[in-house]
């Protein structure tokens, strides 16, 4: 009996931990990508894979940005409950948004140190590190990459 | 070597084409990465050390890509994509393959 009250305690200290950690981390981590992606504005990403006829003198390299973010105890615990009755799991959407906008600024960042300003040809793609067969950890992966073509002086 | 996810190098022209060159890698990091990641989980946020594995294994995807692409003697590895499987929890695979090419 003295055990299973001391398991409740500590799922309870958990989900306070990741309530208010997650929630302060998520913030901060929002108004950061909002900023960076305010200054990394006139660096232009298309989804496109053909170049304009202007672009025939500019070098082409490849450049990736990638990001593993993982949810919090809380929301993973709001998720669980959600899935019982179906419908759409917002704990999880703003992971998978958070992700593609960090892994799309790294790589815009990427591009920006190589004097690039356009980004063709962008793909996305999501990889499983910490598959989450056991449960035991909830993250996502992604991996950006394109195209940048190089403004040469 | 120019590696690039274009199916076409703007102002070049495709010479000769190689075929499929590919590479791929399987990697994972020490256990107590993973236990950090699983305190980490608690909380939420970015898992560093996953964060770089991850690049990691993509550099070398990309490395081992170049190789096969120098011994066949191309000089442009283009339309290059990314593929990611699921092996074994903990660890990151990774796949990149394209067509190596020779350009002008």
């Amino acid at each position: 009996m003295e055990q299973f009250q001391f398991q409740i305690v500590i799922g309870l200290v958990l989900l306070l931990l990741g309530y208010f950690f997650g929630r302060y981390f998520e913030k901060k981590h929002f108004q950061s990508i909002v900023k960076r992606e305010a200054e990394l504005a006139n660096v232009l990403v298309i989804a496109s894979k053909h170049t304009t006829a202007s672009d025939s003198n500019k070098p082409g390299m490849m450049v990736t940005g990638s990001v593993v973010i993982s949810v919090d105890y809380f929301k993973r615990f709001l998720a669980m409950l959600r899935s019982i009755f179906g419908g759409r799991l917002t704990s999880y959407e703003t992971l998978l948004d958070r992700a593609r906008r960090e892994a799309i600024l790294r790589m815009k960042q990427e591009a920006r140190a190589m004097n690039a300003d356009r980004i063709f040809n962008i793909k996305l793609e999501t990889a499983s590190i910490s598959k989450n067969a056991s449960g035991n950890i909830g993250s996502v992966e992604v991996l950006a990459y394109g195209t940048a073509l190089i403004n040469v002086p | 070597m120019l590696i690039s996810n274009l199916e076409i190098i703007p102002g070049k022209n495709i010479i000769e084409h190689f075929g499929l060159v590919q590479g791929s890698t399987v990697r994972s990091k020490h256990v107590g990465r993973d236990l950090m990641a699983g305190i980490k989980n608690i909380f939420g946020g970015e898992l560093v050390g996953y964060t770089e594995l991850l690049q990691e294994a993509r550099e070398e995807a990309v490395e081992r890509m170049k190789q096969q692409a120098q011994a066949v003697g191309a000089n442009a590895v283009v339309n290059v994509r990314f593929s990611t499987s699921s092996v074994t929890q903990g660890a990151a695979e990774l796949f990149a393959y394209g067509s190596a090419v020779i350009l002008e």
